[in-house]
């Protein structure tokens, strides 16, 4: 248990010692978005019936911001551990791959939420949200977090040098996220892209995120429970297996 | 009592490399053990395999009598390993890299042994130094720390004295040398072949991932090696018929006799006197271990 805290605590004051990159940066990014599009589209769209453009962007903001810190934390550490060799320190104790799996998962919703609560506490100050349904809200940012954390091992120990990471982010990770409907209701879409956007498993993410604040949303939140949490539980499998077959880490 | 180290029939195959092609080996607890061998023998992949780096293709390891792999944590547990590349955490001080380390192994409360190792590595007054700005000696001492934080009762350098200077060399020796007298099995590989001689009770030699000599470091410099005679006779003067196939070599005029022992000095002296012989230059060179090695590498194949 002892080994298990130890890398947790190793892996948090690692972003934390770093925390004008790793938090202020991505709170800073998130509000820019807010700014200019609240600014270009709050006039022009609308999304459900009561709920301004701004209001409903924020929870998708925020959202999207949990998401990709928790990736960008597990997948960024573990790749410089390998690049830089350091990563033997972990391999050496007595550390199990499953004590492994959640240190690091944990590290990356640590970061999500940290990352997501200072998102939230900028953006409160444009508007008041209703808070409709907070525990709606904490299950998705933990299970949405814990995924992107588990994703982020993934490529992380796949990946052998940065731009292959780079890849993996660029290509699978920030168009998954874009395209979820952090900036717009599915509903907006045309059918064809509706039904697509229903493959996305970020696209439940952040609809159940907003229907935490709203209390409507485009799927019933059960249902993108259901979803999200199968997608958690997959993921946490295959990454226990790549990490007890020693899949890129011991040779 | 179980051995330290056991190693049966373990093979390694890297693509085409045959890494290590079945290596049987025991070593004693309280031993202080030598692994030589040149460069690509296979010695860190041996290591390797013991600490669970890299996945032995068949045999067994085990440390204590704990396997490698079905009792991986108890093995872990009991070994320390100094790894061969200068790696570091940037994000870490001195002190933080070694208390990390501790708590990765269970390790509380343990400010006190860590204070001892860093003054024995002459660390302390670079513990609140983050890992990035010491230099690649100091680097090497902070892994040689980060090996002992759990106080592992078996103890394996790969290589901890490369680029090190030469008053840290001696302290961490020293150092090293009073925890082999407290008890830890120490293994140790190096290319410096004279600190092998002087620290290592025995010695393995490995070559294309087969051990080809292991003995006692005595008996590897009695068998392999012996005492040598070089002498430069006055110039104009030749070697009596009676010498010449006691010649060992010879190189720029500089005869050598290899000998059993330091008793035929002697007789060789009293036939050169016999045949009138004047010497201008005269060595007695004792065995060595690197000339062990040499003899070794070039022995088989
Ligand atoms: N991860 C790896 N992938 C491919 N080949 C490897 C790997 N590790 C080692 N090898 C190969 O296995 C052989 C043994 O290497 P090893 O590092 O064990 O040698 P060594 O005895 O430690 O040498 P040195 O004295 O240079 O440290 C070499 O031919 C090396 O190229
Ligand atoms: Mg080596």
């Amino acid at each position: 248990m002892d080994g298990f805290l130890t890398l947790l605590y190793k892996e948090v004051l690692r972003f934390w010692k770093v925390s004008f990159q790793t938090v202020a940066a991505p709170v800073l990014t998130a509000l820019l978005y807010l700014l200019i599009f609240s600014h270009v589209l709050e006039k022009h769209v609308k999304v459900y019936d009561t709920i301004s453009y701004t209001a409903f962007l924020i929870p998708g903001l925020v959202m999207m911001s949990v998401l990709q810190n928790a990736f960008a934390n597990s997948s960024s550490s573990l790749i410089q551990s390998k690049v830089t060799g350091n990563i033997i320190f972990m391999l050496l104790p007595p550390i199990s791959y499953r004590q492994f799996f959640a240190a690091y998962v944990l590290a990356a919703v640590a970061r999500g939420v940290v990352v997501g609560l200072g998102v939230l506490l900028v953006t409160l100050w444009f508007v008041d949200l209703p808070w409709r349904a907070p525990l709606w809200i904490v299950a998705f940012a933990l299970l949405g977090s814990a995924i992107l954390g588990a994703l982020g091992m993934i490529a992380g120990i796949w990946a052998e040098k940065f731009d292959q990471l780079a890849v993996f982010q660029n290509f699978i990770i920030v168009p998954l996220t874009f395209l979820s409907g952090v900036f717009y209701s599915i509903h907006s879409l045309p059918i064809f892209w509706q039904q697509v956007s229903h493959f996305n498993p970020i696209f439940y993410m952040i609809d159940g995120f907003r229907y935490g604040f709203f209390g409507v949303s485009d799927v019933p939140p059960l249902l993108s429970l259901g979803i999200v949490g199968a997608c958690f539980i997959v993921l946490t499998l295959f990454t226990l297996r790549l990490l007890k077959s020693g899949y890129k880490l011991r040779a | 009592m179980n051995p330290a180290i056991r190693i049966e029939q373990v093979t390694k195959r890297f693509g085409s490399v045959q890494a290590l092609a079945g290596v049987d080996l025991e070593i004693a607890q309280g031993e202080f053990f030598g692994l030589l061998g040149p460069n690509g023998a296979g010695k860190t992949t041996l290591i390797s395999a013991l600490a669970g780096l890299v996945r032995a293709d068949s045999g067994k390891l085990a440390v204590m009598g704990h396997d490698v792999v079905a009792d991986y944590r108890a093995a872990r547990r009991l070994l320390g390993v100094v790894p061969q590349e200068l790696v570091f955490d940037p994000f870490f001080t001195v002190r933080e890299s070694l208390e990390i380390q501790s708590g990765y192994f269970g390790v509380r409360g343990n400010r006190a042994w860590i204070d001892e190792i860093l003054e024995n590595l002459d660390l302390t007054a670079k513990a609140d130094t983050n890992m990035r700005q010491l230099s690649g000696g100091m680097k090497r001492r902070v892994l040689v720390a980060q090996a002992l934080v759990h106080r592992p009762p078996v103890i394996v350098l790969d290589e901890p004295t490369a680029g090190v200077d030469v008053e840290l060399r001696q302290g961490l020796w020293q150092f090293v040398r009073r925890l082999n007298r407290a008890g830890h099995t120490i293994v140790l590989t190096t290319h410096y072949l004279e600190e092998a001689e002087s620290l290592c009770g025995r010695i393995a030699m490995l070559k294309q991932g087969r051990v080809v000599a292991l003995d006692t470091t005595a008996n590897l410099l009695r068998r392999f090696s012996g005492h040598t005679l070089r002498l430069r006779l006055a110039p104009g003067l030749s070697l009596p018929e009676a010498l010449k196939p006691h010649v060992a070599g010879e190189a720029e005029g500089e005869l050598a006799f290899a000998l059993e022992s330091c008793d035929e000095v002697e007789g060789i002296l009293h036939s050169l006197r016999g045949a009138g012989c004047r010497i201008d230059d005269i060595e007695i060179g004792k065995p060595d271990l690197e000339e062990v090695f040499v003899r070794v590498m070039n022995s088989r194949t």
